[in-house]
């Protein structure tokens, strides 16, 4: 008890910030294909897919070689976003939504960064003792 | 890493938007360009898009991400560019040079007005996907400053 251990210690914001990245990814490929005839916007259900990275140990446990695995860990969480206005040649990319979520999206990596960091300012003065 | 893969997301949009920069410019600059016969004659070029896949490059651990099933596409591509299919402008002159024997000049199907928009339609895109770059280089580089 109360040894210093970097998975309780950083908490969920490494995993966050992870998945922040990941998600920016999707953005970024939205925003590059929003004049591609027929591409349909991807994004990704952040508080399930935070909730799946940090609940390890949801794989079904196997008691013989024979055994499938199986689990929660199945679906990689891509949804299809939900046009509200489709173009005529398919494509579902509103930039404008794409631009504002992938600049939230930033921000809220920014702001899973600063608190991974004060963890670490935290960490280290701990470390000092001063 | 996954911030690392935007900027050849943003990289591929903005090299596609400049292809299409460039044929815009260039049925723009040949607008006017006559011949005396419907084949020679300068038709408008248009480049079509399609999403570029990357399943064979992140099929390793760290990538699983993109690995399972579907995978959300890496970009960009320009697969071609197609010459337009509407109807070129026959126009009686006959005192041009490049007349035919019944004296008339065909002009090239572009379209000014169309390429007008297209060329600030994809001006824009350009700048979005710039601002996309900076924005994952910002990240970025706020990633390196971690702890300090």
């Amino acid at each position: 008890m109360g040894s210093i251990n970097f998975n309780n210690a950083l908490g969920v914001h490494p995993d966050a910030m992870l998945l922040r990245g990941k998600r920016a990814e999707i953005l970024a490929n939205n925003l590059a294909n929003s004049d591609t005839p027929g591409f349909k916007a991807r994004d990704m259900n952040f508080q399930a897919q935070l909730a799946k990275e940090t609940q390890a140990g949801m794989e079904m446990t196997s008691t013989n070689s024979a055994h499938m695995s199986g689990g929660a860990n199945q679906s990689n969480g891509l949804l299809f976003r939900n046009p509200s206005q489709p173009s005529i040649d398919g494509n579902t990319v509103d930039t404008q939504l794409e631009q504002t979520i992938f600049s939230r999206n930033a921000m809220d990596y920014n702001s899973s960064f600063e608190f991974l960091s004060g963890k670490f300012k935290g960490l280290k003065s701990a470390i000092r003792g001063e | 890493m996954s911030l690392g893969n935007i900027f050849d997301i943003a990289g591929s949009g903005m090299n596609a938007q400049s292809i299409r920069l460039n044929t815009t410019a260039s049925n723009i600059a040949n607008a006017e360009s006559v011949s005396s016969s419907m084949d020679e004659t300068y038709r408008a070029r248009k480049p079509f898009f399609a999403v570029m896949h990357n399943e064979f490059l992140n099929v390793n651990k760290e990538n699983e991400f993109h690995a399972k099933g579907e995978n959300i596409g890496a970009g960009v591509e320009v697969k071609g560019i197609v010459e337009s299919d509407a109807p070129l402008q026959p126009r009686f002159q006959p005192d041009h040079p490049l007349a035919n024997e019944d004296g008339y000049v065909y002009y090239p199907n572009v379209n000014v007005v169309e390429e007008m928009t297209d060329m600030m339609s994809s001006s824009r895109s350009y700048q979005m996907n710039v601002e996309v770059l900076k924005t994952a280089k910002q990240m970025l580089q706020r990633t390196l400053m971690l702890g300090e």
